[in-house]
């Protein structure tokens, strides 16, 4: 018979789904977890940068000299070199290693860079001044766009935008690494991928000949905790390429860790996004047509590009053109952001029919119930825009474009829409037994603060049925089975499947073991539950947990579990919808959106940690809000330069600018799929709700995101300065 | 210190655009350094007028968690890179550098303060309480509050949140959920914890009367 790898049904889970505190929590609210910026290996060097002041220039000549003779300089390398071209301010030249932080800030002072300055574009929102940095992509028509705008009864046309933004990390990306010897490389890394560092860093390595050959083997990757990484960090980077030789060329540990500055100039950008989008609706609401032509900004890149996402989540309606134009500008190089493309889409697409209902005078609630039957998933998003409309009280605030209460703060709603997949990443697990009753999962995974350890506890408990303070889980560190990189919402897919299927195949030779003692002919006939070993027909006849692993003798079990297994069952899906709604308040005299409240419904599959699932949610919302209201890389033209690389002029919310926020998980529902990724659906509709409820409340559009200050008066003025 | 590997060949250097000899020859030859411009006269705890400090290391001597830990440093070091560079304090985290994010907070003298923006040798002879400290004899309750409210992910803000949620409760002790969004806007978290960062500093509040509060 094949073994059952099934999740437990509901009545028999006794952790699963439950509100569980993350068991890593009291480490990181004690100040004990130890993050890659806090190893402090005995003979640190502490590393720093030396960057480009301009967007774009060559290289003409390099004076180390004043940098080495730096008292208290252990070693210098480049990075870039004589002849190579600088793209953005803050692009890594060389780094510098010395015995203290402050004497590598003074070798930095001392390293002398000649340039020939080249001419540079930063900006990208008016295609007009961007000339031949416009390349055109991707440019497709589904049905008949023309005949589509014929059939509508209304058409709105509209413009709408998305800053870029940068992931601010709190912990900056970097490293702390230390080479012994030949080959005894150990990195610690903050970092979304530590299955995948030490192939990085051993590629890289092998490029210059004057190293040992090193092995993705001879490197060791240990990261059991770090602050933040939202898609930016899976790769070692030239900063912790340069540790690793300053390390080996001092013989002692070296830590380069960003400064703010280059954290947000270099190492984290979401694309920009701008689109002029064209719709069309039926009297009834349903759409006709679509034409959007946008662009956008992935630094010196080709952009982003928005196939099979236009318009965002209705993309099985007719008639549709979409053109989109990447912008090669002097800035910071896009990185991976929570739902790439998504959140940009969302508010391209969803402002623009939020407009058109509200022209056509119909709720856009009633309008996205309408075109529901043009996404992926009608049902779920009908039975979601209700929850959230009730969670809300939608019916009872709604009002038609402009707040007509009196007085200079105007209230209003908004919704979005998303979507995402969130298919399982490869994973393997080892789970262990041994005789004393210890049992450890061991993954080579992380945890980026989304709950991942405690997610594989739960796993590991509820199938050996025991509490979960008496499993031990092991993850970050490469020595352990490899397991996917955490990005695209397929962590908690892949880790579950394969601690489920390693758990299962060995508790099935622990149940081998004590069968007999327990008076059952096979295994099939003993459970484990409630701490104990037991007859599934008499539990009265039963084994404690210890007592039975102690029949294990001097043998540990050991056993595998992966994921993919085409003959493990299914345990994890993919695809999830989700509705937001918020309610905003906005000082027409100040321009200053205030959050009332938002609501998020959410479709997730099985759960495995309802709290941090939830946490999950609430933190997408509230990092929305931030990119909704505050959020905006900003660069000066006649400079190049970035303004506001830091964290006083790149605004974040703060605890009291968040308002009331409600989620609502679509628990128990859609259990039968499986586990389902969360990382990224929550965070995508925000700012499209939020620019959404915006627009509801003063009556006119503003058209780009961050809503900010600005930015609302001038859409009032435009207006005629009432809203 | 310790030499540069000697196992570098010609192929390197000409990378490097500069020969590993001329940077040991250099090194040991001296720099200015202007830290001690930084001083202020009249700051608290630094020396009288005409007294001055660096450039180069000084002694200093801090008092953390009700301890006297003596190290050496340049003046211009501040008391969060004492404590993580010197000490391997670490529960303090440099996050924006330039006292806005709270990542750093640690309480000197009762008060709560960013250590990213204070000299080390200004805090010389006052009480420095960190993480680390208000840690020491099992979990505080603000960070027990902060784990049943899950009012943390990646945890990088969370020893500064902690930090300023004790010392924000230390002096008011029964607030309001506005009086958390105010006394706690001083911190920022990225991830996004917010949520339950206000109903744990409210938990805390609760379970902290009559408890443990001046330690």
């Amino acid at each position: 018979m094949a073994t059952n790898y099934d999740w437990p049904a509901q009545a028999d889970r006794s952790l699963i789904g439950r509100r569980l505190n993350r068991l890593d929590g009291p480490a990181k609210a004690t100040g004990k977890a130890k993050y890659a910026y806090d190893r402090n290996p005995e003979g640190l060097l502490v590393g720093r940068l030396v960057k480009s002041p301009h967007a774009n220039a060559r290289i003409k000549s390099i004076d180390a000299s004043g940098a080495e003779r730096t008292p208290g300089v252990r070693g210098v390398v480049l990075i870039k070199d004589i002849g190579d071209e600088l793209q953005w301010v803050g692009a890594e030249i060389a780094a510098v290693a010395a015995d203290t932080e402050e004497i590598a800030r003074d070798a930095v002072e001392n390293f002398k860079v000649e340039y020939e300055v080249l001419p540079h574009i930063v900006h990208d929102e008016d295609l007009n001044k961007v000339g031949n940095r416009a390349k055109p992509g991707l440019d497709n028509t589904e049905g008949d766009p023309a005949k589509g705008f014929q059939e509508a009864d209304a058409t709105h046309e509209g413009y709408y935008g998305v800053a870029t933004i940068t992931h601010c990390c709190l912990e900056p990306h970097g490293n702390t690494v230390q080479w012994k010897g030949e080959k005894d490389i150990t990195v610690w890394a903050s970092t979304q991928a530590v299955g995948r560092i030490g192939a990085d860093l051993a590629k890289n390595l092998a490029a210059d000949p004057s190293l040992p050959k090193v092995s993705p083997s001879d490197i060791r990757v240990i990261t059991p905790v770090m602050g933040g990484g939202f898609g930016s960090k899976f790769n070692i980077d030239s900063w912790g390429i340069a540790a690793a030789k300053l390390s080996r060329m001092t013989g002692r540990p070296v830590k380069i860790m960003l400064d703010r500055d280059e954290e947000l100039k270099v190492a984290g950008g979401r694309p920009s996004w701008y689109g002029k989008v064209k719709v069309g609706a039926k009297k009834d609401g349903t759409l006709t047509a679509f034409e959007c032509e946008s662009w956008s900004t992935s630094g010196m890149g080709r952009g982003s590009n928005p196939s099979g996402v236009l318009p965002y989540v209705f993309t099985e309606m007719p008639n549709r053109h979409v053109r989109h134009i990447g912008v090669a500008t002097n800035t910071g190089p896009a990185r991976a952001w929570r739902a790439p493309r998504h959140p940009q889409c969302a508010v391209v697409s969803h402002c623009a029919l939020s407009d058109l209902a509200e022209k056509m005078k119909i709720d856009p609630v009633d309008f996205f119930k309408t075109n529901a039957k043009f996404t992926p998933r009608p049902d779920v998003y009908r039975v979601e825009l209700d929850k959230a409309a009730e969670l809300i009280d939608w019916k009872a605030k709604y009002h038609a474009p402009g707040d007509p209460a009196s007085g200079h703060v105007k209230r209003g709603l908004g919704l979005s829409i998303h979507t995402w997949g969130g298919r399982p990443h490869d994973s393997e697990c080892r789970v262990t037994i041994e005789p004393d009753g210890t049992t450890t999962a061991e993954l080579g995974s992380q945890d980026l603060g989304s709950g991942t350890l405690t997610v594989i506890a739960v796993v590991l408990a509820e199938t050996m049925g025991l509490p979960i303070n008496q499993v031990n889980v092991k993850i970050g560190d490469s020595k352990y089975p490899p397991s996917g990189a955490s990005g695209g919402s397929t962590t908690v897919g892949g880790v579950s499947s394969s601690t489920r299927r390693a758990a299962v195949n060995a508790l099935e030779k622990l149940k081998e073991k004590v069968a007999g003692d327990l008076g059952a002919s096979s295994a099939d006939e003993v459970e484990a539950k409630g701490g104990f070993l037991r007859l599934k027909a008499n539990p009265k006849k039963r084994m404690r947990w210890a007592e039975a692993c102690r029949k294990l003798g001097t043998t540990t079990v050991s056993e595998m579990g992966k994921q993919p297994d085409r003959d493990g069952g299914k345990l994890a899906d993919s695809g999830v919808g989700g509705v937001q709604m918020a309610d905003v308040s906005v000082d027409t005299e100040t321009g200053i959106v205030t959050m009332n409240k938002m609501v998020a419904v959410q479709d997730c599959g099985l759960i495995i940690d309802l709290e941090t699932a939830e946490s999950q949610v609430y933190g997408s919302l509230i990092m929305g809000i931030c990119a909704a209201l505050y959020e905006e890389r900003i660069y000066d033209q006649a400079s190049g330069d970035y303004l506001n690389a830091d964290m006083e002029f790149y605004k974040l919310a703060g605890v009291g600018d968040i308002g009331e926020l409600v989620v609502h998980m679509m628990t128990g529902v859609y259990d039968d799929r499986g586990v389902i990724g969360l990382g990224e659906p929550p965070a995508i509709s925000p700012q499209a709700a939020i620019s959404n409820a915006v627009a509801n409340a003063l009556g006119v559009r503003v058209p780009t995101v961050p809503l900010t200050p600005d930015k609302v008066l001038a859409a009032l003025e435009k207006k005629g300065g009432m809203a | 210190m310790s030499k540069t590997t000697e196992g570098q060949d010609k192929t390197q250097q000409r990378h490097n655009g500069f020969s590993r000899r001329t940077f040991l020859q250099g090194v040991g030859t001296g720099s200015g350094v202007a830290g001690a411009a930084i001083l202020t006269p009249d700051a608290e705890g630094s020396p009288a007028a005409g007294d001055v400090m660096g450039p180069g290391e000084v002694e200093i001597t801090l008092r953390i968690n009700g301890r006297n830990h003596s190290l050496k440093a340049e003046p211009r070091v501040t008391l969060l890179d004492a404590l993580r560079n010197r000490l391997d304090h670490t529960g303090a985290k440099k996050v924006c550098d330039r006292a806005t994010c709270g990542a750093c907070t640690v309480i000197v003298d009762g008060s709560a303060v960013y250590a990213c923006s204070m000299l080390a040798i200004e805090v010389q002879g006052r009480d420095i309480q960190t993480i680390e400290g208000i840690s020491s004899r099992g979990m505080h309750p603000v960070s027990a509050a902060f784990v049943s409210n899950d009012a943390q992910q990646c945890g990088f803000c969370t020893p500064g949140f902690v930090m300023a949620c004790k010392s924000f409760l230390d002096t008011n002790p029964n607030p309001s959920m506005a009086d958390v969004e105010a006394g706690l806007g001083g911190n920022i978290c990225r991830c996004g914890t917010y949520v339950g960062i206000r109903q744990a500093a409210l938990e805390a509040a609760r379970n902290m009367k009559g408890g443990r509060r001046g330690d």
